[in-house]
């Protein structure tokens, strides 16, 4: 996973709340087996319905960072919406609060979200209309040119894999001797449990 | 371990972690993993890629159910016929090579085990109780009706278990649900996890895993636990469970991959200990008044957007929210509603029976009991019934349901997810309404511009009877 530190650019505006994984990736998109190309499908429907929609916005083409509304990301657990903010430019998502499972495909992706209150976000979404927003994860603050700064949390370990740039499942196999003694007392204390489908190791 | 009383939840995570980092991160054994179609494949190539294999193939089951067509799957000749649509083919076929190739346990299109992951999980008896299951799909959650923690994953992490085995998690908070009192006769456990998800909103249980408490699920057969458990995802939750009991021990025993024999007692008793202790505090605690729901009806664009069946759309401008307001208009624009219209005289012109949270032989039984001797109406272009395995669609068979169904005027299926997320070619078409047993509103979530109003395999058997929204009591009284 690439490091990340600052996420800087214009932010597209677009504060609607509950955006679910359907509306972001709709699913005749989750067809494909590679992570590519997704953003071609980015908010079909938004598109579709409205020649006048934000994303479409030259002025946002390209932007590196999302605001929304409350409960970002709701719905279905596919990765393919992250993948397809990513494919779309998109860095960072800035919401009031974002669903558990597309926080942790985000993260894994190295799309950063960004909680912050109400007030917050609705003062971003205007400054977006005209202005870049600077996102520094190191400082966990949000800025603007007008000297707005909100500062936001992230769960520490996120963070170190975000800024060190780890891979997940290389970090963990270092873990081998743990899980080896977790899987032995399993066998031993559970053997039903630890027989799965029956096949092979 | 400590002494401090614990929470069903707690008790099923602290048994599971293998190391705790200091940051309060911990590493997690994972039990039990399905794998699917869609959120497999490129899990699958990063494995290749990076030379891994799978470390644990005897905990993963790999079934496809997204993408797979309903259509017949084998000629009169007993040859599989191909799928039409290339790229649906290209990722049914990935993951035909991957199970194999990884050494892992596979259904295919065309065994009686196929079937919906979370369908067949419970049937085979791969799923159990105090288990860690995950799955790439947010309706894992389903497998909590049998007293399991099991959450829905994205591609990375899918990837993560097949490697390791574990996931790197935070503990939850822990939110009871508790349901208090009896349903009244005709609501369903369906009725009942929509009205939760009305009462606590589709952002309610963000970071919580819930746990389902009271009498009325003690009382509620397996089945509709794991309709109860599926929706969790639904109000936010990641998770939610219900306590096993000797109901969840007699539906596990004699499965296929259930624990036998001599280690059938161990289990059993093992299992016995998986409740809240009765100090247990959990983070947040819901009562809900059984008595106060009825058969269940959305209006919106959301699963939160519930009313009764003898309600009418709401005036966005009653929402006390400002953005609760105009996501309502929003919804009511798209599913081209008027506030103040009944629910019973929308009428609808598609019906959708199946989907992970309502096509077990419970939900097709009470569905054929309403359709039984009836037709369906003018109304109903298309009226569709998808098993949610093929052990389902054989006993389903066994008893005639079928028959009941197509000569209702329905279609009878192959098993698969179907029409719930429109990804294989079951899709409402647009501008047009379906009553649906599936879990979700979303704007397109059926086919672009379907608008879809979630029910009850009984209430949306009476729409098809109707060809509208109806309150199915209507159709199941018993004449004065």
């Amino acid at each position: 996973m690439a490091k990340v530190s600052t996420v800087e650019g214009r932010a597209i505006p677009y504060g609607r709340k509950n955006i679910d994984t359907d509306l972001i990736i709709p699913a005749h998109w989750l067809k494909t087996v590679s992570r590519e190309g997704l953003g071609q499908g980015a908010f079909e429907a938004v598109r579709a319905d409205n020649p006048d929609n934000v994303f479409d916005q030259p002025q946002f083409a390209g932007a590196p960072i999302l605001v929304a509304g409350d409960n970002f990301g709701c719905g279905s657990s596919r990765e393919h919406a992250a993948w397809a903010l990513l494919d779309m430019g998109i860095r960072a998502v800035v919401a009031p609060s974002f669903s558990d499972i597309f926080a942790g495909n985000a993260f894994k992706n190295g799309i950063l979200t960004v909680a912050l209150p109400q007030e917050a976000v609705d003062r971003l979404l205007e400054v977006a209309q005209t202005d870049p927003i600077t996102i520094d994860l190191e400082a966990q603050s949000v800025t603007t040119p007008f000297q707005d700064r909100f500062t936001f949390e992230i769960d520490p370990f996120r963070k170190h894999c975000l800024v060190e740039g780890l891979d997940e499942v290389g970090l963990t196999l270092t873990r081998e001797d743990a899980i080896s003694r977790y899987e032995n007392r399993l066998a031993a204390d559970k053997p039903w449990l630890a027989r799965g489908t029956g096949v092979a190791a | 371990m400590s002494s401090k009383p614990r929470t069903l939840y707690e008790k099923i995570f602290d048994a599971h972690v293998i190391e705790r980092r200091d940051d309060g991160t911990c590493l997690v054994f994972i039990d039990r993993h399905l794998v699917h179609e869609v959120t497999s494949p490129q899990a699958f190539e990063a494995l290749r890629m990076k030379g891994r294999k799978v470390r644990h193939p005897e905990l993963t089951l790999a079934v496809p159910d997204h993408n797979l067509p309903t259509t017949a799957r084998v000629d009169e000749d007993g040859n599989r016929i191909p799928i039409a649509d290339k790229e649906s083919r290209d990722q049914l076929a990935a993951l035909e090579r991957n199970a194999p190739e990884f050494g892992v346990r596979y259904f295919d299109a065309t065994a009686s085990q196929q079937g919906i992951v979370h369908v067949v999980g419970p049937e085979q008896g791969f799923s159990l109780p105090g288990t860690t299951i995950v799955c790439g799909d947010s309706h894992t959650a389903c497998h909590g009706g049998l007293g399991a923690w099991a959450f829905g994953i994205g591609t990375s992490e899918v990837e993560h278990v097949l490697a390791t085995q574990t996931l790197l998690l935070r503990p939850s908070k822990t939110m009871e649900v508790r349901v208090e009192g009896d349903l009244a006769p005709g609501v369903t456990p369906k009725d009942l996890i929509m009205h939760i998800i009305g009462v606590i909103g589709t952002a309610g249980g963000t970071g919580h895993v819930i746990e389902y408490r009271g009498k009325v699920f003690e009382e509620m057969s397996i089945e509709g636990r794991l309709t109860v458990c599926n929706m969790s995802i639904e109000g936010g939750a990641r998770g939610g469970l219900i306590a096993p009991d000797q109901k969840t021990f007699d539906y596990i025993k004699g499965r296929p991959f259930a624990p036998k024999d001599g280690e059938w007692d161990a289990a059993v008793a093992y299992w016995k200990t998986l409740y809240s202790d009765p100090d247990a505090v959990f983070d947040q605690s819901v009562v809900i008044d059984a008595a106060e729901v009825e058969p269940s009806v959305t209006w919106g664009t959301s699963p939160e957007d519930v009313v009764p069946i003898g309600g009418v759309v709401p005036d966005p401008a009653s929402f006390a929210d400002p953005s609760k307001q105009e996501a309502a208009r929003a919804s009511l624009e798209y599913m081209d509603l008027a506030p103040g219209t009944p629910m019973t005289e929308v009428e609808v012109q598609n019906v959708f029976i199946g989907s992970c949270t309502n096509s077990r032989i419970e939900d097709l039984r009470a569905a054929a009991e309403v359709l039984r001797g009836r037709k369906k109406h003018a109304n109903i272009k298309w009226g569709i019934v998808v098993p949610g395995s093929g052990l389902v669609k054989l006993q389903a068979e066994a008893e005639g349901l079928d028959k009941v169904f197509i000569d209702a005027g329905l279609e009878w299926r192959e098993p698969g997810c179907s029409a719930c997320l429109g990804m294989n070619p079951d899709k409402v078409p647009a501008g047009e309404r379906s009553a649906s047993t599936s879990n979700r509103n979303f704007v397109g979530r059926q086919g672009p511009g379907a608008r879809t109003h979630l029910v009850s395999p009984a209430m949306a058997a009476a729409a098809a009877v109707t060809g509208r929204l109806t309150d199915v009591r209507e159709l199941t009284r018993e004449p004065a």
